[in-house]
């Protein structure tokens, strides 16, 4: 990378840009950082039965002595008592796997998707990308209902087996992992596909070329030219549906059934029926320490990709 | 400049070389009535074509003339729709682009972004199964000859153009192809460095022996480093012939207008006979004369050729023994150091002749200005007819 040299456009105030800059900032603070302390805020705080049902709350009409009080009322119970419950390590563990598990799933069937796309005629590519976006033009609540009339036992799927003599008795799916995993893979697979696609699609053919004129056959110029080359999207793809993955609710919580718990639907459980706040709070929090591995690990890929083109 | 080892050993032998005038010689590359149509549009049309090995041969042609398809079936990426390809007598249809015992450098030289340059010069070799020993030491000797070692261990995009055409040249040259493929290899490079890079190539291919075909639209490029020059347009092979002779001895209007500086004066063929042909000038008034063993019938349709540098001009009266002669006026002059070209404009037509005089002295008592009256003629000789 070559260093630039900041230098100042003339006519342009320093306050102009510094606004510019501001903007997105300003909008990070508000919407993201300021409910993020928040909910940091009440995982440290104690469940009690009010409005709002916890405490303590900071009223500064106190004085030093309020701050001082509010302070010492916060606490790390709530994240002592996640670890209390082996109910919850089960669902950060499941909720991991099950997620790692999709990824892959997704990975194995988007590639030859996304290569098949890319490899299509130019002039119906936009067609493909479009109805792989075409999906979430309908609700992904409306579209997870659906997979339930599908995998029932009365359901569609069933009901064609049988018709054709494929089955006698019909497949139980519906309320096991598998019907989780035909959620996840449905719901997530276009973030899988789409990355995918833009990276195999950029890629310059005349590097397939280069390597069958240099004696690689299709076959190992695939592995040895067009995965390494389609990393990026790979990475990115993997990403993109693991960390939603791991934090899913609607998809175990209709699909799945007593077999499975996922830390969403833990999350939704204290929340809702428990009316515990600070312990929702304090498992989303630590969901997100554990997800920020991975994140950073995409950030610093993403960074690299980047400097790498440039 | 030092003669190198080189050139000490196969200089002589480089002179005489002319394969293709001995009909024993069995050509390396034959072409045989190949036609490649794209829906309906034929853009190789019934061309044969043979190199022989250790040639240097170069497909010249505007883009579109079908050269680099012409090229690419050589190399396996397009299959012709009807004719031949055979190489050292084998016939390569149906044989994959992987199979082939030809290399190509690419015009985008299309070198893999992922891998260093070592990597990516060791790529064909790998795919040999050659053992680790002796494609490092192949690499290691590939680099030293483009002078690319201090950058081996560099990604392409940490290279400059220059370099990154010279990792593209080391990489095809590295697994020793019978045949060389060349598409506009210097194209994307500046004027000083593509004449380092033609010459470069021209020792590379004395080195090692290779055959090369080279596919460009730079006719400059074409007449420096080939033996043979195919001239291509439309789909069809117009002429092949040496650099020389393609210079010298065009065969249609197309050629010599491609290639060069020329002057076309159009006529009608008035006698024939005698070594000499003489023709009315059409677009030129005038009787002008012209060597030729065997003319075309009186009443047909002719051009005369004249390179710039083969007319004379002057201020005072020609000899009087010059033939077609001319008289005008100078309408634009350059001088170009070694070169003064003048554009003259020939009385009584619209016709301007481009005449270019070698400035072999320092000072002139008198040199050709703006608006001088000037006498052009040209030898019998000096003049091509072209009938096609």
């Amino acid at each position: 990378m070559t260093e630039t040299v900041a230098s100042k456009p003339e006519g342009t105030s320093p306050w102009g840009r510094r606004l510019v800059v501001a903007v997105p900032y300003l909008w990070l603070l508000v919407l993201f950082l300021t409910p993020f302390l928040i909910v940091l805020k009440i995982s440290f705080s104690n469940k009690v039965v009010a409005q709002p049902p916890y405490e303590p709350q900071l009223d500064l009409a106190g004085g030093w002595q309020a701050v001082k009080d509010f302070f010492a009322g916060l606490s790390l119970d709530n994240y002592y008592a996640i670890f209390e419950y082996t109910e919850n390590i089960e669902a950060y563990f499941s909720s991991l796997k099950i997620a790692a598990t999709a990824t892959i799933l997704m990975l194995l069937i988007a590639y030859p998707m996304a290569y098949a796309m890319a490899r299509a005629p130019k002039t119906i590519r936009p067609t493909l990308v479009m109805a792989v976006i075409l999906p979430f033009w309908t609700s992904l609540l409306i579209r997870v209902y659906a997979w339930i009339g599908i995998l029932d036992r009365e359901g569609l799927l069933n009901a064609s087996l049988q018709w054709l003599g494929i089955i006698d008795e019909p497949l139980e799916i519906l309320h096991t992992e598998i019907a989780v995993y035909i959620g996840m893979v449905y719901s997530y697979l276009p973030f899988m596909v789409l990355p995918l696609y833009a990276s195999l699609e950029k890629l310059d053919e005349t590097l397939l070329e280069a390597a069958a004129d240099l004696g690689c056959p299709p076959w190992k110029s695939f592995w040895q030219v067009t995965v390494p080359l389609s990393l990026p999207g790979v990475i990115a793809g993997c990403f993109l549906v693991f960390i939603p993955a791991v934090g899913e609710f609607v998809i175990p919580e209709l699909l799945g059934g007593s077999g499975t718990y996922m830390i969403g639907q833990a999350l939704y459980a204290e929340f809702f029926p428990n009316l515990n706040w600070p312990g929702a709070c304090a498992i989303a929090v630590l969901l997100l320490l554990v997800l920020v591995v991975p994140i950073a690990i995409y950030q610093n890929v993403q960074t690299k990709e980047i400097e790498g083109r440039a | 400049m030092a003669l190198k080892p080189a050139q000490k050993a196969l200089g002589p032998i480089r002179r005489s070389f002319a394969p293709w005038l001995d009909p024993s010689a069995v050509p390396l590359i034959r072409f045989e009535n190949i036609v490649k149509r794209f829906g309906d549009f034929t853009a190789v049309d019934d061309v044969s074509l043979d190199i022989h090995q250790r040639e240097f041969f170069s497909l010249l042609g505007p883009s579109g003339c079908g050269k680099t398809t012409l090229m690419r079936m050589l190399a396996g990426f397009e299959h012709p729709t009807s004719g031949r390809i055979t190489l050292a007598g084998e016939d390569l249809a149906g044989v994959p682009p992987y199979r082939r015992p030809v290399n190509m450098m690419f015009q985008s030289y299309a070198l893999f972004p992922h891998m260093t340059v070592e990597q990516n010069v060791a790529f064909g070799l790998k795919q040999d199964g050659l053992p680790k020993p002796e494609i490092a030491a192949r690499v290691a000797e590939m680099l030293r000859l483009v002078k690319l070692e201090p950058f081996a261990k560099r990604k392409p995009h940490q290279l400059s153009g220059g370099q990154r055409q010279r990792v593209a040249l080391a990489r095809s040259i590295a697994k020793r192809p019978k045949v060389l493929l060349l598409d506009e290899p210097l194209g994307a490079l500046d004027k000083k460095l593509r004449e380092e890079t033609q010459f470069e190539l021209m020792d590379l291919q004395m080195e090692l022996g290779l055959t090369f075909l080279i596919v460009t639209h730079d006719q400059e490029e074409a007449m420096t480093v080939s033996d043979r020059i195919g001239v291509m347009n439309h789909g069809k092979l117009v002429q092949v012939a040496t650099p020389g002779e393609i210079y010298e001895q065009p065969n249609c209007r197309y050629v010599a207008d491609f290639i060069g500086n020329i002057n076309l004066i159009e006529g009608v063929v008035e006698s024939a006979g005698g070594g000499e042909v003489r023709v009315t000038g059409e677009d030129t008034p005038g009787a002008f004369v012209c060597a030729a063993e065997a003319g075309p019938a009186p009443g047909s349709k002719v051009a005369l050729a004249v390179r710039p540098e083969k007319m004379r001009v002057s201020l005072d009266a020609p000899p009087a023994d010059a033939n077609n002669v001319l008289q005008g006026e100078v309408w634009d002059l350059a001088y170009m150091g070694d070169w003064t070209v003048l554009l003259i404009k020939i009385d009584g037509s619209e016709k301007v002749l481009r005449v270019s005089r070698a400035n072999m002295t320092r000072t002139e008592a008198r040199p050709i200005a703006w608006d001088d009256r000037v006498h052009v003629w040209f030898a019998p000789d000096a003049a091509v007819l072209l009938t096609s």
